[in-house]
């Protein structure tokens, strides 16, 4: 059972802290994906977890086993980097077969494993080529099938497909996502890009400054964002945000209204939403619609973005703020219409308006 | 038809022109110059008319012959022994002056000999200082182009890591190579020198005084050494400078790759480091062979080519002989045959270390 446990995980550089106490449980099997942006600590996270880099505080366990102290090459790890990280003067086979070459394995032995990886992979026509002669996309392959003949208990994925163009991005989701069911060991999965997380992951952890700002599957993220932050970044386009006034609270639904937003009734369940005073009020671009008449909001296009299968339109409200909306249809606009915009106000979120309830909210 | 680059750009010819003459002036004529002078008899100043030799002068320098020399005998054809028993030899003057019988040893002396037998067996050379130059320029070149390559990769890895204070390490280990060579070999001198001098002092000390004080540079079985050891120390630092740059292209992903695999600090060496340096490598031995063979200040300021020639190399003979003994043909001479060994070695170099497909 290769479970990751990580309790109250801290890592400082001297004086600046850039992990503030994680607590995550990964399940054996999972597939787990840390998301956030740039600089929130999820690469920091990862390299810990691999054994790169030291821990300042916590402790960490792999399959039942504290392994705070324990060499990365110790640990049941592979890990696949973002830069592929693999040897330019080896040879695909080589390159694969580098931790069995190391641990003094025979020959055949090496034959063997390298062959089933390269099966699993589908890359045995590239075994006797130097990387110099891979796309990207191969590298990647070949980086993957240095970690699969580990046989590690855990995968750690470092943002494995930054470094490809979107079409193979999209080619190698897959295969990383099948590699996953057909190996069963757990994964954890470093990315900033959402969409990497919500179709791979089992559970998406999204960290911000060091801190865990919510763990749970891509659905109940997107859904039910514990906070603004998430709820701003789980989902394209993001998800528009607009100050309101508490008018009255019941228990788990509020009324509220603004200058731009009549009076609506939006549930209210979120920790830290005041009973009164002031509130962030999110809707997602897919739940707003254009109605003749008796909108909630009002505002004129901006510039609309036609996709085919969805028109994005790019609003300006009365006060000169925008909002992005979503429809599912091929529309035209004309830039400056007029546009009355509702929503149903049950898939409407209601978010405290102080920054720091963000922080630490999971 | 004329090419873009001559028709178009008159003005940056023309800017380019000091330039492109200093060159010619300094370095394209003095290398043609040198060929062409080391097929005369040309002399530093003299005034007799310069003469076409062909390749008299090579033959001066490289000319070699192999001789045995038959002991004397007695009448009844015993071998005559001196009082102490030494086989008695005729005078090998006799076989290299003016003797029709052996032209090819005309004007020729010993180099070396050795014992085989009753007889003794000679080779001789044309020029046996210039010999004696050749053989020592090869062994300083084959003792310090993979020592001080060695070396200064040690230092290298050493000053590769993040430690505290490592840059006052680098600098140590680089400051020789920002003084002048002939200031190293004057304070080395010293270092040197015997008696008193700091390396016997400091043996002496190391070993309570059972160390006996050495003439370092006085004698002939020590000086090429001790100039070998000075020459490594003083380069050293240069060259470590270049492999540092190539540890530091080497991507520390790989290094963590290997971490997870589970490398040792050997393995890491031999399957990440030492591939990595390949290019490094290729680049650090051929400058050092370049600049061993080039050997000079260190032999003009230490020792002069002595004790018994035990010092004498390449360059500084070209030097002696064109400047001291203005036979400014057999400098040259020198100097091709010099180049042609540098661009033949810098070739088998490249050679032996070409990407194998």
């Amino acid at each position: 059972m290769a479970d990751v446990l990580l309790k109250a995980i801290k890592k400082s550089y001297g004086p600046v802290e850039v992990i503030k106490g994680v607590d995550i449980d990964i399940n054996d099997g999972e597939f787990v994906v840390f998301v956030g942006p740039s600089g929130c600590g999820k690469s920091t996270l990862l390299r810990m977890i691999a054994g790169l880099e030291d821990i300042s505080g916590g402790t960490l366990e792999i399959a039942g086993r504290v392994v705070n102290d324990i060499e990365a090459s110790e640990r049941g790890i592979a890990m696949v980097f973002q830069s592929y990280a693999i040897f330019p003067h080896m040879t695909v086979r080589e390159n694969v077969a580098f931790g069995l070459t190391i641990a003094g394995a025979s020959k055949a032995e090496k034959e063997a494993k390298v062959a089933e990886a390269a099966r699993i992979l589908q890359m045995e026509h590239l075994l006797d080529r130097r990387p110099s002669q891979l796309s990207g996309g191969q590298r990647q392959r070949v980086a993957i099938g240095r970690a699969i003949v580990r046989k590690p208990e855990v995968f750690l994925f470092d943002e494995p497909l930054s470094n490809l163009d979107a079409a193979l991005r999209l080619d190698m989701r897959i295969e990383i996502g099948k590699l996953h069911k057909s190996l069963g060991a757990t994964m954890v999965y470093v990315t900033h890009d959402q969409v990497e997380a919500m179709t791979l992951a089992d559970k998406i952890v999204v960290l911000k400054d060091g801190y865990v700002q919510q763990i749970g599957a891509p659905m109940d993220l997107y859904h039910n964002p514990a906070n603004r932050f998430v709820a701003g970044f789980i989902g394209a386009p993001s998800m528009n945000f607009l100050d309101v006034e508490i008018v009255s609270r019941e228990g788990d639904s509020a009324r509220i209204h603004s200058d731009l937003v009549s009076e609506i009734t939006v549930p209210a369940w979120r920790e830290g939403v005041p009973f009164s005073g002031r509130a962030t009020l999110g809707i997602r671009p897919q739940d707003l619609r254009t109605v003749d008449t008796g909108g909630i909001l009002q505002g004129n296009v901006a510039i609309a973005e036609r996709l085919g299968i969805e028109t994005v339109v790019d609003i300006t409200l009365k006060d000169g703020s925008r909002l992005l909306v979503s429809l599912p249809e091929d529309r035209v606009f004309e830039p400056g219409q007029p546009v009355e915009l509702g929503f149903d106000p049950a898939r409407a979120h209601l978010f405290a308006l102080d920054a720091e309830a963000t922080r630490n909210a999971a | 038809m004329a090419s873009k680059l001559t028709r178009s750009n008159r003005a940056g010819w023309l800017m380019a022109s000091p330039g492109i003459a200093l060159i010619a002036a300094f370095i394209i004529l003095p290398f043609f110059l040198a060929f062409t002078f080391s097929l005369t008899n040309q002399r530093l100043a003299s005034p007799n008319p310069t003469k076409y030799v062909g390749f008299e002068n090579y033959r001066d320098l490289l000319g070699l012959a192999y001789f045995t020399l038959e002991p004397e005998r007695d009448d009844a054809g015993a071998v005559v022994r001196s009082a102490d028993g030494d086989i008695k030899y005729p005078r090998l003057r006799n076989f290299t002056r003016n003797n029709p019988d052996y032209p090819n040893l005309q004007g020729k002396r010993e180099w070396f000999s050795w014992q085989s037998g009753e007889n003794r067996k000679v080779v001789l050379a044309s020029d046996v200082v210039f010999m004696k130059a050749l053989v020592n320029t090869i062994t300083f070149v084959v003792v310090v182009a993979p020592v001080q390559a060695g070396l200064a990769l040690i230092l290298a890895l050493l000053i590769n890591q993040k430690l505290r204070g490592i840059s006052l390490f680098r600098a140590v280990y680089f400051m020789p190579v920002v003084v002048s060579i002939v200031v190293v070999s004057l304070l080395w001198r010293f270092i040197y020198s015997p008696g008193d001098g700091l390396l016997n002092n400091l043996l002496s000390a190391l070993t309570f005084g059972a160390f006996t004080p050495q003439d370092w540079l006085g004698n002939p079985s020590t000086a090429l050494g001790s100039i070998i050891a000075m020459s490594i120390w003083q380069g050293v630092g240069f060259h470590m400078v270049i492999w540092l740059s190539g540890l530091q292209t080497i991507s520390p992903t790989l290094y963590e790759a290997a971490q997870i695999e589970g490398s040792s600090k050997w393995q890491t060496f031999r399957y990440v480091t030492w591939p990595g340096l390949r290019n490094t490598a290729i680049l650090i031995l051929i400058v050092i062979t370049m600049q061993a063979f080039a050997l000079f200040a260190q032999i003009e300021v230490m020792t002069q080519g002595g004790p018994l020639d035990s010092t004498q190399v390449l360059v500084f003979q070209a030097f002696e002989r064109g400047y001291g003994k203005q036979d400014i043909s057999g400098g040259s001479t020198i100097s091709v045959i010099l180049f042609i060994i540098v661009l033949s070695v810098s070739l088998l170099q490249r050679w032996l270390t070409r990407e194998k497909k």
